[in-house]
């Protein structure tokens, strides 16, 4: 008999009565009701700028420029982009105009760990979604935009429409059908994303800029900027 | 069973532990603050009680759900898991469990493992078992990275270094990291942390971490954390092994964000923690990173045990968020270390008699005043006082005969007592810890039913 069939033997023989199915979406139909994308889009700010995250208010036609703007105050000369997404293409376009040099996530990690590790100041990555309840980004990485882009460099900008933003992770997962073959299989990594990476290890005094990205930079497409 | 495990008895010594910390003022303060400090940030979590309440038996319904069908969904996760390319293995015993981990480090021929922070691999001493071995084992969490540069063992399971000044880790990091000087600066000392792991995730060829959901329907392993070590771990180098109770398990996605609200908020007293990384496979074909093999280890270690009877099954609804520790009157007067278990506090004297037998634990689960705030707090509602008085009249085998006799029967009563209240100045003035702090007891010199009786 194998360690699995000793335990699964133990745990079959304990006289167990099978309970009643937890009852998670009436819980949240009483939890939050619905909210405008505004009202979605601003408790989402608010939440995810208590954690230190630096939000700014875009328009679909204005984020590259406002890209430009952020690059430039921090002083980054080398962006980590996508070139196979449209945003990626933007950035490249209008950033190559102004001496930021692009560089694309085109090898697998093997190739260039070294260099990503010690010579990667930022990225630029889309978000799949948001959360409001919590300031929360969902990302959802892929073979554009790699696992390690949205965590290796010190500086992470993300581009997030607010239309895609939800109440809380149950909304997201639920609407979008995850784990739901014919809608949303899973992907090897799915992601949530709730400001730059911070400590309080030592005497709980908080310190950002743990492991992952020191900052968190979200541009925010809507209607009004 | 190990012979570590085997001859390891925590309640040999529990007191002359306790009493160290007690005598300590720093330790003491240490404790205390940052106790204080969870407890507030967890009340501004939940301003509304209605919503925690009825939050906690959402929690307590999804966990004994999962339970009642825990073995249906071991296997469900066992195959979701290799339809998703993950290797599942099984270990009931911290030995088997390590000789996995071994097994997969040699046959990529490692010589260094990175590791998220994980209780599970505490409860099996995996670093030792890879010092041994010859590999390098590096925890990358601060507060794990402080304590093993230290020597020492985590005192909570949510903060491991919480018994450290920030001078004592200036200190440290002075002495052990090469090229420091002191600062007791904490961003720096952050930052010099941040510096010596970084090179580590570059060149690791294991990483390790825990879980802190494992779904059985999509084959989904969901580690919380704040420092971005556990993406890290799970994605920097070729392998990843995770290691998990048997317990740790859900059947569908949406049983996630409940608990997943309900960890971070009862913890830390974050609404969500930094990062919520869920993992689903190794790299595919057309991905550029993430590990090229992931490994599960299913951990029983008297879990299994627990499991046999309805209500100490309990113990398993735990999602490990520290809570009970953190507004546990004892806990915040010894600390961590004094319990000498893996798992400290209400949450380690409930379940550590299953890990290391009762014998060996005995004491622990009398270190307790029952006033209950363990229970009140706990995000699952596990009964953890009422959890506390089964131990103690299961670990207590002999019973007290002549007790029980004299309290059965009232002639016998009345006799007792008689001679109780004749002969109460033959009662000892030294009665052990009792008169340490306070008068001795003494029988009183008249019964109640002679007071009764002078009043009729």
């Amino acid at each position: 008999m194998s360690a699995r069939d000793r335990i699964l033997a133990k745990l079959n023989a304990a006289p167990v009565l099978p309970k009643a199915a937890p009852e998670i979406a009436a819980w949240y139909q009483t939890h939050r009701g619905t909210e405008s994308t505004a009202e979605k889009a601003a408790r989402f700010r608010a939440c995810i700028e208590f954690a230190h995250a630096e939000v700014y208010a875009v328009s679909h036609a204005s984020w590259p420029q406002k890209l430009w703007e952020v690059l430039t105050a921090k002083k980054v000369e080398k962006l980590l982009v996508a070139p196979g997404t449209t945003h990626g293409q933007r950035a490249i376009s209008v950033l190559s105009e102004s001496g930021i040099t692009c560089r694309g996530y085109e090898q697998s990690i093997e190739d260039w760990k070294e260099e990503m590790f010690h010579d990667i100041p930022a990225s630029l990555t889309a978000a799949r979604g948001a959360i409001a309840e919590t300031g929360t980004l969902v990302l959802w990485p892929d073979a554009h935009e790699p696992r390690l882009m949205s965590l290796v460099p010190p500086i992470h900008i993300v581009l997030l429409d607010a239309n895609t933003i939800h109440n809380t992770f149950y909304e997201v997962m639920s609407n979008e059908g995850w784990g739901i073959e014919s809608q949303s299989a899973m992907p090897t990594n799915a992601l949530l994303i709730s400001g730059p990476s911070k400590t309080a290890d030592i005497q709980v005094t908080l310190a950002y800029g743990a492991h992952g990205p020191k900052e968190l930079v979200v541009l925010l497409i809507g209607e009004e900027a | 069973m190990s012979e570590h495990a085997m001859n390891f008895m925590p309640s040999e010594g529990f007191r002359a532990r306790s009493k160290e910390v007690v005598e300590n003022p720093f330790l003491r303060q240490s404790f205390r603050g940052a106790m204080d400090f969870l407890i507030n940030k967890r009340i501004t979590q939940f301003p509304s009680a209605e919503e925690l309440e009825t939050l906690r038996t959402l929690g307590e319904q999804i966990r004994q759900y999962n339970l009642g069908k825990l073995p249906t969904l071991l296997v469900q996760l066992e195959e979701s898991l290799t339809r998703n390319g993950i290797q599942v293995h099984w270990a009931e015993t911290p030995d088997e469990a390590n000789a996995i981990i071994l097994g997969i480090c040699q046959k990529h021929s490692a010589k260094l493992m990175v590791k998220g922070k994980s209780m599970v691999s505490e409860e099996i001493e995996l670093n030792h078992a890879c010092e041994a071995a010859g590999i390098e084992a590096m925890e990358s969490d601060m507060g794990e990275y402080i304590v093993q540069l230290a020597g020492e063992k985590p005192s909570h399971i949510i903060m491991p270094a919480i018994h450290k000044t920030k001078e004592e880790i200036a200190r440290l990091f002075h002495e052990k990291v090469e090229g420091v000087d002191y600062t007791d600066n904490v961003d720096e000392l952050i930052q010099i942390g941040r510096k010596v792991l970084r090179e580590k995730f570059l060149v690791a060829d294991i990483g390790l971490s825990g879980v802190n959901f494992a779904v059985a329907e999509t084959g989904t392993l969901c580690l919380v954390e704040n420092e971005g070590n556990g993406r890290l771990s799970t994605t920097a180098p070729p392998v990843h092994i995770a290691i998990t109770g048997i317990e740790k398990i859900v059947e569908k996605l949406d049983h996630v964000p409940p608990l997943l609200s309900l960890l971070t908020r009862s913890a830390t007293g974050q609404n969500i923690s930094t990062y919520f990384n869920m993992i689903s496979g190794p790299r595919k074909a057309d991905e550029k990173d993430g590990p090229t093999e992931v490994h599960l280890v299913l951990l029983d270690n008297g879990r299994t045990q627990a499991y046999a009877d309805e209500q100490l099954r309990k113990t398993l609804q735990c999602i490990r968020c520290g809570a009970c520790m953190n507004h546990c009157p004892v806990y915040t007067r010894i600390g961590g270390h004094a319990y000498g278990t893996t798992y400290p506090g209400p949450i380690g004297k409930i379940i550590s008699p299953h890990m290391l037998g009762l014998d060996a634990t005995k004491t622990m689960a009398t270190a307790s005043t029952l006033c209950g705030a363990c229970g009140e707090v706990c995000p699952v509602k596990i009964p953890i006082p009422d959890l506390l008085m089964r131990l103690r009249e299961e670990s207590f085998s002999e019973p007290h005969v002549a007790w029980a006799m004299v309290y059965r029967s009232p002639s016998l009563y009345k006799v007792a007592t008689w001679l109780g209240s004749r002969f109460n100045w033959l009662t000892p003035s030294n009665q052990g810890p009792w008169t340490s702090v306070r008068t001795p007891l003494k029988p009183a010199p008249k019964r109640l039913r002679d007071l009764l009786k002078e009043r009729a």
